[in-house]
């Protein structure tokens, strides 16, 4: 018991450093955060992980297999694609020359 | 071998890394570093557990780990900026898709070995539920995006009744589950879930999208937090909720955008009741003017002050690296262009900033709402690009119309107003705007693309 209240403190700490963060990003940058958010939520891959290792029984091993490769889908497309977004977001004083 | 403490201290490490590569995201000077530092903390995280105390089924995972960064890599690379919001809502699937197995899988484990206890049960519900919501709504997210299924609201007879009522049974079952701990409820559990995505999601419609996709973003990261809660692991707890907090700004910032209450975007079919009442209002008479595009260029000439308004109609004529071109032209000719982007153009959060920034058009250009509303009484020429509703000055000083109240542009009170435009239909609300037979407006019709090159040609030769 003492342990889920420890658990509840965090959730709730981290929702709140969640507001406080995310209510500073500027409006240009709201897609990359979704999608770079997104690959975060992805982290469900440690569970996947550890549910592929204490699986006991095929269906359990398949299942967890499966969420595996859901959730690296997830994470490697999220941050990659979010990466490539970035990169396009450019100052270019240069461009005043012509 | 690895303690535990060793463990629990890489994931701290992990998390500091997640809120600092977060933090970083407040300016595009610094997102890309800090979006680098959370894939950093995410692969300490992941290494860490796979190396946690035994080397058992690791080919399984690496195998896993393979397939799905295979897959990931190809969609990241191919996907079109337009297609951007699509691929987001088919990723918030995946992630509450995993999360939901995950707990389902948890659950059977801890009923096998005899752990069942009501805390963790409440928790593996949740995760389930949410999760599979999350699944089925974001694939029906994607259809609608990609035009696989119609866009406009499908709306099913007492709709909302039957939500409420499958809502009801699902709590229940839920509630049947913990204290009788039958397992094969787990499994209604999934297919209720799975059932209500679909229900929830289908009857909303596609002008409506950014606000479900910011939505299901949200739930997403709670499913992981519940994960969390049931796999006892305080970092997926902090990852789930830092992105369900994320998810739940968006949606309330795109809701206020639209000047509607999420339960109203819920609910579904906005945009079909108003065009039934709306029509018999537009068919009045009303007179405008149109433009040719050498007339226009003349008009950009010799103006100082350009504003463009950007739609998602820009995004779907492909003009976005036309207009740069057009801008690039104007500037070398002295003028002055700034980018006006309303919260909610485009198909989510933010959308159109990223097809601008893809034409190379530099981000200290593009202002939003509340910087560049009052700028528009100096500005010479509005140029509105496949924008309308977020335009219509009805939402301000009408107070009959169904959009009234909705933050606009205001771009009514430029001294020239150009609107780019196929025809003389009506948005995606189906509302009339008013702003096209205001006297300063003249309408150029035709393709957005074919337009912003024709003036682009004018202007080079003259």
């Amino acid at each position: 018991m003492e342990n889920l209240l420890i658990l509840i403190m965090i959730f709730a700490l981290a929702l709140f450093l969640g507001y406080e963060l995310i209510t500073k990003i500027p409006p240009t940058l709201h897609t990359p955060l979704m999608s770079g958010s997104n690959a975060i939520s992805g982290i469900v891959i440690i569970g996947s992980i550890i549910i592929l290792k204490n699986g006991d029984g095929r269906i359990m091993e398949i299942i967890g297999f499966g969420a595996l490769i859901l959730s690296t889908i997830n994470v490697v497309g999220g941050f990659l694609v979010t990466d490539r977004m970035l990169s396009m977001f450019k100052k270019t004083e240069n461009n005043h020359k012509k | 071998m690895i303690t535990t403490n060793i463990i629990t201290l890489v994931y701290i490490i992990s998390s500091i890394l997640f809120i600092l590569g977060i933090k970083r995201l407040s300016s595009p000077k610094t997102a890309r570093s800090g979006n680098l530092i959370s894939s950093l903390a995410m692969f300490l995280a992941i290494l860490i557990t796979i190396l946690d105390n035994s080397t058992l089924k690791l080919s399984w995972i690496i195998i896993g780990l393979i397939v799905g960064a295979s897959i990931g890599i190809l969609m990241a690379k191919l996907v079109k900026m337009t297609a951007m919001p699509q691929m987001v809502a088919l990723f918030n699937g995946f992630g509450g898709l995993a999360s939901a197995l995950i707990s389902s899988q948890e659950f059977t484990r801890l009923a096998n070995i005899g752990k069942f206890s009501i805390y963790s049960g409440s928790t593996i519900i949740l995760s389930v539920i949410i999760g599979t919501i999350t699944f089925t709504g974001s694939i029906i997210a994607f259809l609608k995006l990609q035009e696989l299924i119609p866009t406009n609201p499908i709306l099913i007879p007492f709709r909302n009744i039957l939500n409420i009522f499958l809502l009801i049974i699902t709590i229940s079952i839920g509630f049947i589950l913990l204290l009788t701990n039958t397992h094969v409820f787990i499994y209604y559990l999934i297919i209720l879930g799975l059932l209500l995505g679909i229900l929830i999601v289908i009857p909303i419609g596609g002008a409506d999208m950014p606000v479900v996709i910011a939505l299901l973003n949200s739930y997403s990261g709670i499913a992981a937090a519940f994960t969390g809660f049931a796999l006892n692991n305080t970092i997926l707890i902090i990852c789930g909720s830092l992105v369900g907090a994320s998810g739940l700004i968006l949606t309330k910032i795109m809701t206020k955008a639209m000047n509607r209450s999420l339960m109203n975007v819920i609910t579904g079919g906005f945009g079909q009741k108003i065009t039934e009442t709306q029509n018999s209002i537009s068919q009045n008479a009303q007179t405008f003017k149109s433009i040719n595009t050498v007339d226009t260029a003349i008009l950009l000439e010799y103006s100082e002050n350009i504003i463009i308004v950007p739609g998602y109609g820009l995004a779907v004529a492909q003009a976005q690296h036309s207009i740069k071109e057009l801008s690039e032209i104007l500037e070398s000719k002295g003028c002055n262009i700034k980018y006006a982007i309303h919260p909610v153009a485009g198909r989510m959060p933010g959308h159109m900033n990223v097809l601008l920034a893809e034409a190379n058009i530099s981000y200290d250009k593009l202002y939003d709402l509340q910087q560049i509303n009052d700028q528009f009484v100096t500005t010479d020429v509005a140029i509105v690009i496949g924008a309308n509703d977020v335009t219509n000055p009805d939402a301000r000083n009408n107070k009959n119309s169904p959009i009234y109240g909705m933050p606009i542009l205001n771009v009514d009170k430029a001294k020239n107003i150009i609107v780019l435009k196929r025809s003389m239909n009506t948005g995606f609300s189906g509302i009339d705007n008013k702003l096209f037979y205001i006297d300063k407006t003249s309408m150029l019709f035709g393709d957005a693309k074919d337009s912003i090159e024709g003036i682009t040609r004018e202007l080079k030769e003259s």
